[in-house]
This record gives structure tokens, sequence and C-alpha cells, in this order.
């Protein structure tokens, strides 16, 4: 009997410590700085404000969060605070019955609603019901150029297509790579595909595979996106060994800021990370960007954009009432302060929320920030990246037909017939 | 009733009586042992079991779905794939680990002193962790700022990781440069273990070393070779983080072994029936190789193998 007693109040202990535990609410979120301090440091203010509640947060590296989280929310101990992308995981929850329904409490506080992008509530809506609020910074992907490169070439950044076609050799000749690509991440690749979709067929060529359409993959305009990426890869528009690059390592941008190659395609959150680690090259103004160059005879608008309309934040629906209160205060009161505004915008990155362009115009990055901001609220269609809004059963299969497709080992067609299959899923 | 009778009665008395102790005490020395194998193997086999007659994401409800996960996965051009690349794994891996193993452990197994300390250095690869060993190859085989283009050499800025034939050899490369000191420590002990007469009875008849090791060393070395192939064999069915770390089953499915199939369609693409599916088959396909390997090795593996000697 002795024996047992600690035992017990071992248990006992694992199970207060744990999630879903009544003292206080948890909050599961990225590592990684400078974003990790800047969410951190949200928490610790709304901790500090209100004494009465109590937010404890975990955190993840990134690949690593994908699986835990969703292990977590399988398994009934998922966080109080679910920290996510929304688009098709969001939808998988829902599905799932795992998290609340915020619709209503939106209504309650349209303040909070209105004062975000519009465009962000899209990836957190499943059948006109909101199960997250948008949080953090909107990221659109970036066609990014080294300017000293293209100065030594004496060539300008390609405004269209066929620009770009005729620019590979002339930059392959002089031993620069045209475009850098951590192939090997797979999501690297796809974003060639977003903009070529769309800037070929419109938003209705995805629009149509999301909805479920029979056969979608099969549009015309998809094939000749898809011919146009394979037309490329052997070109040798992508650097050489591009499949063994991981973007993980920030490889991919360490060749555009040794010049190593011209340009590359990739999210807005990258210029932080230039700027971090490039030396001086952001700071001497070496860094240019602009959006994906258009399409000759293309039906779709030039300023649309692609990437992550914002991050999202839903709420457990198997949190206790109390901790529920908790994360819907954090949501009203914590979330995108001004201290931390200010700091995304410090990092480089532009909150999803309206009227901050005078903040924007008088940070040292004023403007990369105002560019972005200008993107994510001129763009006719801002679409989330497909692996976020495709459900994860049908993102993995899109991910490893894209690898197969930039080694060349299939065809368009065969990419078609082989993602027609799991239309829907 | 004679007294040799007499002796022989008590004695086998005795044996019985020590048997009974003997019966006592074993089942208990098994127990920890029988309790994770149950807990942590004979148990979660039977979930993944059921599991592979369902439809579940991982996140949602566990529905019952009969054979579709079995008719998904047995349908899928990818299946036959994967058990292509999980076989020329295992047997690739096999053909260059083995012989460089019996040579290695031959070698180590003499008792000069030098042959002691580098039998310490060849043991290091084994003690570092599967994915800290593919995070340092991935580096230095990077073919932008990796060994080859650091130090010029131009031979090693391939593109190891991006074609497949490449990707395939340097997988195998790695795993064998991980594991061969483990097989070779077992050779070693192997060797020790063939007696020193045999050796000198050969000497006496004027066998050379390389005689020697062909009519001695190696036919003394079969029930080795079969524990270490059994390890090797049902091992590389288990290959997973080595080969998710450095290649991630790319380039597109090169070095897609089955073990990695199985992760990416569970925990991945939330496919949790088909992985669970895939899980089943390859628990048969070890225990049919482990079995295989058993009768190679002949019916009794206590028979004597130094009969004459």
């Amino acid at each position: 009997m002795a024996a047992s007693v600690p035992l017990s109040l071992a248990l006992a202990s694992c199970g207060t410590s744990g999630p879903g535990a009544s003292s206080g609410a948890t909050y599961w979120f990225l590592n990684g700085q400078p974003q990790e301090g800047i969410r951190t440091g949200a928490v610790d203010r709304f901790n500090q404000a209100n004494p009465n509640e109590k937010i404890t947060p975990t955190t993840f590296q990134n690949d690593a969060y994908k699986t835990k989280i969703k292990t977590a929310i399988g398994a009934g101990q998922a966080p109080t605070i679910i920290w996510g992308w929304g688009g098709g995981t969001l939808r998988s929850y829902v599905k799932a019955g795992q998290v609340e329904d915020l619709t209503s409490w939106f209504d309650q506080n349209s303040k909070i609603k209105d004062r975000l992008f519009p465009s962000a509530f899209r990836a957190a809506t499943v059948d006109g019901k909101i199960y997250a609020l948008p949080c953090e910074t909107v990221q659109p992907i970036i066609m990014y150029y080294n300017k000293k490169v293209f100065d030594s070439v004496g060539a300008r950044p390609p405004q269209t297509w066929g620009e770009v076609m005729d620019l590979v050799p002339k930059l392959n000749a002089k031993g620069i790579a045209p475009f850098s690509l951590g192939g090997q991440s797979r999501w690297t690749n796809m974003m060639w595909l977003e903009f070529l979709f769309d800037r070929i067929g419109g938003p209705e060529v995805f629009q149509a595979v999301f909805d479920g359409q029979q056969d979608a993959w099969s549009n015309p305009a998809a094939i000749d996106a898809l011919t146009k990426v394979q037309d490329l890869v052997r070109a040798d528009g992508f650097i050489k060994g591009f499949s063994s690059i991981t973007a993980d390592s920030n490889a991919d941008q360490a060749l555009l800021y040794t010049g190593k190659a011209a340009m590359m395609l990739h999210g807005s959150w990258s210029y932080g990370i230039q700027q971090s680690q490039g030396g001086d090259f952001v700071s001497s103004g070496s860094l240019g960007f602009m959006n994906f160059p258009a399409v000759d005879g293309g039906k779709g608008d030039p300023s649309d954009t692609v990437g992550n309309p914002a991050q999202y934040l839903s709420i457990s629906s198997k949190a206790t009432d109390e901790q529920k209160k908790i994360a819907k205060d954090f949501f009203a009161k914590g979330v995108l302060d001004d201290e931390e505004i200010k700091q995304w915008i410090g990092s480089g990155g532009v909150p999803a929320v309206k009227g901050t362009q005078d903040l924007l115009a008088k940070d040292k990055n004023a403007d990369f920030l105002k560019f972005t901001y200008d993107i994510a609220n001129n763009a006719k269609v801002f679409a989330q990246s497909w692996d976020q809004a495709l459900s994860p059963t049908a993102a993995e299969t899109l991910l490893d037909n894209i690898a197969k497709l930039f080694q060349l080992s299939i065809t368009p067609q065969q990419f078609a017939t082989n993602l027609n299959a799991v239309i829907g899923q | 009733m004679s007294m040799t009778e007499l002796a022989s009665d008590s004695t086998a008395r005795g044996a019985r009586t020590r048997r009974r102790d003997h019966d006592g005490i074993l089942p208990w020395l098994a127990a920890p042992a029988l309790v994770f194998f149950v807990g942590f193997a004979a148990i979660p086999l039977v979930g993944v079991f059921v599991l592979s007659f369902t439809t579940w994401d991982g996140i949602g409800a566990i529905v019952p779905s009969g054979l579709d996960s079995w008719r998904s996965v047995l349908t899928d051009p990818g299946l036959p794939h994967s058990l292509l690349v999980t076989f020329l794994v295992m047997v690739v891996s096999w053909a260059v680990q083995t012989p460089s193993s019996i040579l290695l452990g031959t070698f180590l197994a003499g008792y000069q002193r030098y042959r002691a300390v580098l039998s310490v250095v060849y043991f290091v690869p084994l003690l570092l962790s599967s994915a800290a060993i593919a995070i340092a190859y991935k580096a230095l085989l990077d073919p932008n700022f990796g060994l080859g283009a650091g130090l010029g050499i131009g031979f090693l800025s391939q593109d190891w990781l991006g074609r497949p034939a490449l990707a395939f050899g340097l997988v195998i490369f790695v795993v064998s440069w991980q594991f061969i000191p483990f097989h070779a420590l077992i050779y070693q002990g192997g060797v020790r273990q063939i007696p020193r007469s045999l050796y000198e009875a050969a000497q006496l008849d004027g066998a050379g070393r390389v005689r020697q090791f062909f009519t001695i060393t190696l036919p003394q070395l079969k029930y080795t070779v079969i524990t270490s192939s059994t390890l090797m064999v049902v091992g590389s069915l288990t290959f997973f983080d080595l080969i998710f770390v450095l290649t991630a089953g790319g380039p597109g499915d090169a070095t897609r072994v089955l073990a990695l199939d199985m992760y990416k369609r569970g925990f991945q693409a939330n496919l949790m029936g088909p992985a669970s599916a895939i899980a089943v088959i390859l628990v048969l396909v070890g225990l049919a190789l482990a079995l295989l390997l058993r009768r190679l090795g002949g019916r009794d593996a206590s028979q004597s193998q130094l009969e004459g000697a």
C-alpha cells in the first residue's frame, strides 16, 4: 500500500501538467528566431496584464510540429490554442469536431474582425463558418533577384515568361544559375506551379481542383503550365543539383546572396533570413524583389499572388470552459497588440492588420514592407499555398508528383492523371 | 535392487528436483522481457492489424471499412516499387557489408596492440545517431557548399541526392559506413572462438594464410554469418531515420523503402488504414526472411562444428 502512494501521486501530477488540465491554457507554436521571441513576448505581456489567466507556451520545430499537433489532436491531448496555417488541415480538424466554431464570437467582436485583412479569412472559413483567428503576418511568394548579378550581365529582371526563357541561356553562359531552388523540400517547386497555373489560366484552374471537379488537372492551361516548368528544367533554368538542396538549411537563399544564382522564388519570410545571414547583401541594396512575371497571352491577372494570407489560431473543442475563456481573452486583447505589430514589422514582416502603412514607412526596411503590403492589398486574388489549401492526403500526393515532375521522370499528362485520381479526397 | 540401480535412481531424482527448481525460476526471469514484448510489440501489432481494416485520418473517429485499405495498398503501383527498393537496399547492403565485415573482423581478431586500437576507432560510427550521420553527410555532399565545392574536387560535386542511382548508392554507402563496425565486432568474436589447434594443424599440413581463411575461418564462421545476416536483413527492413533525413525517399521515389512509405502515408497523408496495412506487410516480410535464414542455417543450430577437432 505504501509503495502505491508515490505511484498514484506521480500519475496525478502527470495529469495536471499535461494539456487538458484546468490550471490555465496551453499554446503550442513554432520555434526559431525572430518569430519565436515575438510569439513568446505576446504571451508574456498577456500573462502579466491578466494575473488570473495564465497561458503556458510550448515551442516546436516546423516539420516536427506538423506531425506532433496532428497526433496530439487525434489523441485528445491538443493544446487549448492550436497554431496553424488554416486551409485543408483546419478543415480536417473541423470535420473531426476538434476545434471551436468562432463565428458567433466574431459577430459579437466585430471590431476584431474588421481590423484584419479580409483576404485572410478565406483560409479560416470552412463551409461558411469561421474556425480560426488570422494572426501574425501576411506572406506572399516573391521573386527575389540579385541586382549585382544583373548589372554584371547587363540584363534587366524578366517581366514576362518569354524574357525568362531568353535570359536563361545568357546567365548560364556566364556560369550563373538563373534560378536558385531548394528542390528537396518539394513545396519550393510547388510555388512555381502555383504562379504558372494562375498566370496562364487564371485562379479558376486551381479553384476547380479545390472544388473537387472531375479531371480538373487535365485542363489545357494546367498542362501548358506543367509543360512550361519542364521546359525550364530542361533549359537548365534551375541551379545544378537543385534536388539535393533543402530549404530548411537556407542553402537556396545562400545561393542568391552569394551571387551563384541570379533569381529565386521564395516566401516573404526569406527577406529576414537574407538580411540576417547575407552580410551586407540586403543593407547595401543588392536584393531586388518583384512579383512573378506575366505569361504572354495568359488569362491570369499579373497582380495575383499566392502564399500564406496569415497564420491561424484555433481553440480546441476539448479544452475546459475556463481554458476557452482564457483563449478568447487572449484573442481579443493579446494577439497582434501594438507591441507585437511593431515587432513583426521590425522583423521584415507585414502584420495581417489594416492601416499599418505609416508604421511600415518608418521602418528601415520600408521599401520591402511597402512592396509586400501593396502586393497583399492590391492582389485581385491572394491564393493560399496549395499544400495548405488541400487536405493532407491530396497534398502529399501533389508534392510527391511535383518532385517527379521536376525530376522529369513523369510527363505533364501523367502528372494530371495521378492527381485526378485523388481529387476530392 | 543393486547398488548401481540405486545410485542411478538417486541421481535421476536429483536431476529431476534440480529441474523443478529451474522451472520455478525461469519463467520469472523471462517475465520482464515478456512484459516489454507484449506491451511494446504484441499489443501494438494487434492494434495495427485491426487498424488496417479501418479508415482513420489520425484525428477523427476510427471507422471500420473492411478491405478498403488493403485494396488501395495492393492496387497502388507505389507498393511494388517500395518493395523493390526495400529488397534492393537489403540485398546490396548485405552484399557490401558482409565481405567487408568478415575481413575486418578477422583482421581485428588478432591480438596485436595496434589492432586493438584500430577496433576502437572503427567502432566510432556506431556511436553516432543515424539522424546526425545523415545531416553530416548531407552537408558534406551539398553540390554548392559541400566538400567538393570547398576543396575544388570536381568528382565530389555531384548531384548526389538528385539522381536516382547516385542517391541509392549513397544510401548504401552511408548504411554500410554506419553498420560495418557492428558486424565486424560480431565476426571478431566469432573468429576468436575458433580453436587455435585447428590453425596449428593446418600450418603443420602446410596451408598458407589464404587457404586457412577459406578452409577454417570461413566454414567455422557459418553461424556467425547467419546471425549477422539475419540482423542485417531484418534490420534493413526498418531503415527509416537515415533515409528520411538523407533523401526523404527522393529524388521522386527512388529511395522510398517500405518503412518510409508507411510513414508518409500514415503521418503525412493522414491515411492510417493503408499505412497499417503496409506495417502488417512489413512484419510478414520480416518474419518470413528470419525464418528463411534459420532454415538456411540447418535445422539444428546447436550442432557441433568441431567434430574431429
